[in-house]
């Protein structure tokens, strides 16, 4: 928050820097979350995304207790989530209710004792709120070009095997008689997905990360009818979302009720939300025009 | 005709899929016993047997996802002759979201290239080359509708012009007449016998009813009890071939051009019989 309140006493280059910071991880962020996001719709997998981000708090919570930037918890945390699910298999209903009755509610007990161990022993504030809502003027400048090589090296997975992920995802059955790999391409996909959830928890926090993994998709494959189409039409989506809501919380420092600035996370989801309910609003108006 | 098929029609001279001594034991079950046939270029057979009585299990064989316990499968004299590019197939039929964003297009170029690493480059050649197969199989008018908003006779379509576009010297289908009313029953029915003769490839088709395949299969592979009868339809659909097959008694009826197989009395553990009113009136179902 500190570079908020610079930016607004004395303009200068460290407040820039924050802006600059949050919009670059909001660039990385979108364009990732909406590349892996569309596989994650049509493939129906929104739960592992979820469970990613649940373990992902953990590793969060406990990498700032140990001192390290959560960057690297969330990573640690949702790739060693994705070795589970690719080993225990995640398209088995059962192993799902299962995951989410147990491993998932014991991952956040976890993040809570490791919150509040953070907030009692360390001095950073705000380190609950960073971790479970993210705070994306408070990222260090640090950690960009991690996200950034991390961000490109989980595009070029997903690009890598767009064709036998695209046609695994119609049906597993077409794709393994064409001879595709289908644990391996399984596998990469989870890799990119938590890579992304990684991300998208630095962005928005561990509890919203889903929103621009999901939403965007979502919104995006209501109106495109071509895969590459809506991956484009996703990243638009969320990078408007990631760009308009850097600068409402930038200019909400002005606005009511106190003065204060409200948080990023809260602009990003809700324009998300926007953004889908008018992608329904309008293909729902077109749908009905063209059966009649 | 690409030079992988021509060098499979020289190689095999007319015999081009042979099933030899196949049994399939998954777990305590076994699946098939002994299961051997061959079939030649360009020829249309089908393969009939109940629910359960092994067709799908048999189709992956050939296709080599699955395993065999005893005996072998040669494409053009081979046992893995780069089966997945000689092969088309066309799946029991899956549940489709509407919201899959996959033009009936798209799915057809993924038969040509579905499994390669990398983003594809757009071609004017793979374009026109999609376009052209979707006009074989009569589905241009919905080739830029999303294949999850498509009826499932179009949806067959599709998959059967997704499987064709490799020019693959044998194609199987699995249940591809299942849940299709009557009118689509037809066309697709049609559209086999065409592409077969057309394109001189060999069609392997399962289905649980005959019927639908009587005017246009050269031969018949039957299935029960993991056991195979394999020959001309008119030496195969009859009741001592099948009783032996079954291994009770069942009557063969003809009746107004359909073939219904009874389970007859007597039969010590009889066939379950299921009695449905179709289009055409009553069908009879075998299940054992």
């Amino acid at each position: 928050m500190s570079g908020v309140l610079h930016a607004i006493v004395e303009p200068g280059f460290f407040a820039d820097n924050a802006v600059q910071v949050a919009l670059a991880v909001g660039t990385a962020v979108a364009l990732l979350c909406s590349a892996v996001g569309v596989f994650t719709v049509i493939r129906g997998q929104s739960f592992a995304a979820h469970a990613m981000s649940d373990v992902g708090a953990t590793g969060g919570s406990g990498a700032v207790l140990v001192g390290v930037a959560p960057l690297w918890g969330f990573v640690a945390m949702t790739v060693a989530a994705a070795t589970t699910m690719e080993a225990i298999g995640i398209d088995r209903r059962r192993g799902r209710d299962l995951a989410t009755g147990i491993v998932l509610a014991a991952g956040f007990g976890l993040a809570a004792l490791f919150l509040y161990w953070d907030s009692t022993t360390t001095s950073i504030s705000g380190v609950t709120n960073e971790i479970l809502f993210g705070e994306m003027f408070a990222l260090s400048p640090g950690t960009l070009p991690a996200i950034i090589a991390l961000g490109t090296v989980a595009l070029a997975i997903v690009a890598g095997i767009y064709r036998p992920l695209l046609l695994s995802s119609v049906n597993g059955e077409l794709a393994a008689a064409r001879g595709v790999p289908a644990r391996v391409i399984g596998a990469l996909y989870l890799l990119a997905l938590a890579a992304a959830v990684a991300l998208s928890c630095l962005a928005t926090g561990a509890i919203l990360s889903t929103a621009l993994l999901i939403g965007p998709a979502a919104a995006a494959l209501r109106f495109t009818r071509r895969p590459w189409r809506a991956i484009l039409a996703a990243a638009a989506t969320a990078l408007a979302a990631c760009w308009l809501g850097v600068l409402l919380a930038y200019d909400s420092y002005y606005w009511p009720p106190y003065q204060h600035g409200w948080p990023v996370s809260f602009f990003i989801v809700a324009l998300v939300f926007v953004f889908y309910l008018g992608a329904r609003a309008g293909t729902g108006t077109l749908r009905r025009r063209r059966t009649v | 005709m690409s030079s992988q098929a021509d060098a499979l029609t020289v190689g095999a001279v007319g015999e081009l899929l042979a099933v030899a001594g196949v049994g399939v034991t998954i777990g305590a079950q076994r699946i098939l016993d002994d299961v051997s046939f061959t079939i030649g270029t360009g020829e249309l057979v089908g393969l009939i047997g109940s629910n359960g009585a092994g067709k799908t299990t048999l189709l992956r064989v050939i296709l080599g996802l699955q395993a065999t316990s005893e005996g072998e499968v040669l494409l053009a004299g081979s046992p893995r002759a780069q089966r997945a590019a000689n092969i088309g197939y066309v799946p029991q039929k899956f549940e489709l979201d509407a919201d899959m964003p996959v033009r009936a297009r798209d799915l057809v170029a993924l038969g040509i290239d579905g499994e390669r690493y990398g983003l594809p480059l757009p071609s004017r050649a793979r374009r026109e080359r999609v376009s052209a197969m979707l006009r074989a199989v009569d589905a241009e008018h919905f080739a830029d509708a999303r294949i999850g908003e498509l009826s499932g006779g179009e949806q067959q379509r599709v998959l059967i012009a997704h499987a064709l576009i490799q020019q693959p010297a044998l194609l199987l289908l699995d249940e591809p007449l299942a849940n299709l009313d009557l009118r689509s029953e037809q066309e697709v029915v049609t559209l086999l016998r065409r592409l077969a003769r057309e394109q001189g490839i060999a069609v392997l088709i399962s289905a649980h009813d005959i019927n639908p395949l009587l005017p246009i299969m050269d031969r018949v592979v039957y299935l029960a009890g993991g056991h195979a009868a394999v020959g001309p339809t008119d030496e195969v659909v009859r009741a001592d071939v099948l009783s032996a097959l079954y291994g009770h008694h069942v009557d063969v009826l003809h009746l107004h051009g359909r073939v219904l197989v009874v389970a007859g009395p007597g039969g010590e553990r009889g066939a379950d019989l299921t009695l449905a009113h179709g289009p055409q009136g009553a069908e009879l179902e075998v299940r054992d």
